[in-house]
């Protein structure tokens, strides 16, 4: 109780803080395409395994516009974390989520809302590369559109094409897109995962660790995509690669243990940090 | 280097022993299985002739005066009544196949399973009874609608495990990458999750299919029997009609020596239908996706 009363504290100074800082360094540093605006907020967001915790009141803001990297050890809850933002935890008969996520005011976990039509507004990639495995690459690229029934083939062609020029993947693919989608190489199918998340063009993208299993050029690749993607929407990323996080992200979050330390810029958290756990981490005194 | 409390030879020695347990377990498998199919070739073979696979049985007389006769009615009964009791099970084991494996969280879901394994290991006689009951009385009359659905009953539950493991053989990330894109569940399940356990699926349904082709005891006062062809195709599923293991049962018991002759023909017919059916359903297997 103690740890979560003090976060709250902390948590509303430094999205104030965010804000104005945001507003300042849209105008005059990097020219961020964000706004200050709010896409995301979780308000006493709690997920629990049984009686295991796995994210600990956490309330935290998600602004639109930018990449929000989501760092710390390994078992503290980040990916748990993102997974409570399109409700993907509906499916683990297990967890149970608690608190509010709201998309534009709206709390995704109101039971009148359909969780289909938040997951097709908060997109997400996964960690391993997913390829449908009976579909081409063609068919999974657009498989969010076709399965819902739009069958305009030029559209889909467009569409298709778009998707795959964003995941940097289209050079690669662009003579053979009906292969199956299984028969690329493991990178290859992660930014095919990735040009599926996009085809349905999401307002908001979660990312769990897109490219830890990409080599290095690819993961180049999906980060200037990143950069580039953050003009039409935010993007919400786990990473275990601090220096990914310091190279795309505008803000981090910090867990440990379920619970969330540490929220703000990533310049200011990654040079000053606040509290004597992320500073140990970011140091890489543990985890 | 830390040694072993037993020597290399020692441990060669007890290493032997357990290959030739394993290798002893085979054969007591195989074995009887050899012995069976040889035991039917060598009584059946003499009673395989042409006429056996063109004729109809007709009146124990025909064989005992060495006229023609034969069961092509009886494979014919057979090839409908099992085409009736797939096309009544694949449907409904397919479904609960779905349920159990994709909707671990519905709250049928764990009486279903309950269902299905109380029903597969019911006696199959208690499935021909419920058919008789369900589908005989009401007609009026013995069919092999009714034993196509008394079959179907030995089918179902075997459908819906197959199936419920071939699904879930195919990794739970599928699912949520379908979720993710904003499908709704049973989308990714018909369009994600069944085309790529397709191969699971079919080896699962012969699978089943081969189990219920052998069964008797169901089709006794269901599909009952005949000696005959019915007068019109359409007696073959309204009206009494014959089946391998039930004609293999009647054709054993009956009191003639050529129809006990015949009863072994049977037997290696049915014997090497259920074998092809095994080894197309192994043949799949070896193609599956995942």
């Amino acid at each position: 109780m103690f740890v979560n009363s003090n976060f709250k504290k902390k948590k509303t100074k430094l999205s104030e803080n965010g804000t104005s800082q945001q507003q300042s360094m849209n105008m005059k540093e990097k020219g961020l395409y964000g706004s200050s605006m709010i896409r995301i907020e979780t308000k006493n967001l709690y997920v629990k395994y049984g009686t295991t915790i796995g994210v600990n009141n956490v309330s935290v803001p998600i602004y639109n516009g930018n990449v929000t990297a989501l760092v710390g050890p390994s078992g503290c809850g980040k990916t748990t974390f993102l997974r409570a933002l399109n409700r993907m935890h509906d499916l683990s008969r297990d967890a149970v989520v608690t608190g509010k996520v709201l998309l534009d005011d709206l709390n995704i976990y109101d039971p009148k809302v359909n969780p289909v039509s938040i997951r097709r507004k908060i997109g997400m990639v996964f960690q391993k590369p997913t390829p449908f495995p009976t579909m081409s690459i063609f068919d999974n690229v657009v498989a969010g559109l076709k399965l819902v029934g739009i069958k305009d083939k030029k559209f889909l062609n467009e569409v298709c094409e778009k998707a795959l020029i964003q995941a940097a993947l289209f050079d690669e693919v662009k003579d053979r897109l009906n292969n199956p989608g299984g028969s690329l190489s493991g990178g290859q199918q992660q930014r095919l995962s990735i040009a599926r998340a996009l085809a349905i063009e999401p307002e908001v993208l979660l990312m769990d660790e897109p490219t830890s299993s990409l080599d290095p050029k690819s993961t180049l690749k999906i980060e200037d995509l990143m950069v580039e993607l953050k003009k039409n929407y935010s993007i919400v990323i786990v990473t275990h690669n601090l220096a990914q996080a310091g190279r795309i992200s505008d803000y981090s979050i910090f867990m440990y243990l379920g619970d969330m330390i540490e929220f703000g810029k990533t310049k200011d958290m990654f040079q000053n940090p606040k509290d004597k756990r992320t500073e140990e981490y970011l140091t890489g005194k543990f985890g | 280097m830390i040694k072993p409390k037993k020597t290399l030879k020692q441990r060669n020695i007890k290493d032997r022993f357990m290959v030739s347990l394993l290798v002893l377990s085979t054969v007591v498998v195989l074995v009887p299985l050899l012995i069976i199919i040889a035991y039917v070739i060598i009584n059946g073979v003499s009673a395989l002739n042409w006429e056996f696979f063109t004729e109809e049985l007709g009146s124990p007389s025909r064989a005992m005066q060495g006229r023609p006769t034969g069961l092509i009615h009886t494979m014919i009964g057979t090839a409908v009544v099992d085409f009736l009791a797939l096309i009544i099970s694949i449907p409904v084991g397919l479904g609960a196949g779905i349920m159990l494996s994709e909707y671990p969280d519905h709250k049928l879901n764990p009486y279903l399973r309950i269902i299905n394994d109380t029903l597969n290991g019911m006696p199959a006689i208690l499935k021909g009874l419920l058919a008789f009951a369900l589908i005989v009385k009401p007609m009026g009359t013995f069919s092999g609608l009714s034993g196509g659905f008394a079959l179907a009953f030995v089918m179902i539950p075997i459908i819906a495990r197959s199936t419920e493991s071939a699904l879930m053989s195919i990794p739970w990330t599928i699912r949520e990458a379908g979720l993710a894109i904003g499908l709704p569940r049973w989308r990714v399940v018909m369009s994600t999750i069944v085309p790529a356990a397709k191969t699971g699926l079919v080896t699962g349904f012969l699978i089943a299919f081969a189990r219920a082709a052998g069964e008797a005891a169901p089709l006794m006062f269901t599909s009952f029997g005949n000696n005959y062809f019915p007068r019109h195709w359409t007696g073959m599923i309204f009206g009494p009609v014959d089946t391998l293991p039930q004609r293999l049962y009647s054709l054993a018991i009956s009191p003639y020596k050529e129809w006990h002759a015949m009863g072994w023909a049977a037997g290696i017919v049915l014997l090497f239908f259920v074998i092809a059916i095994f080894f197309t359903a192994r043949l799949l297997t070896r193609k599956k996706v995942y």
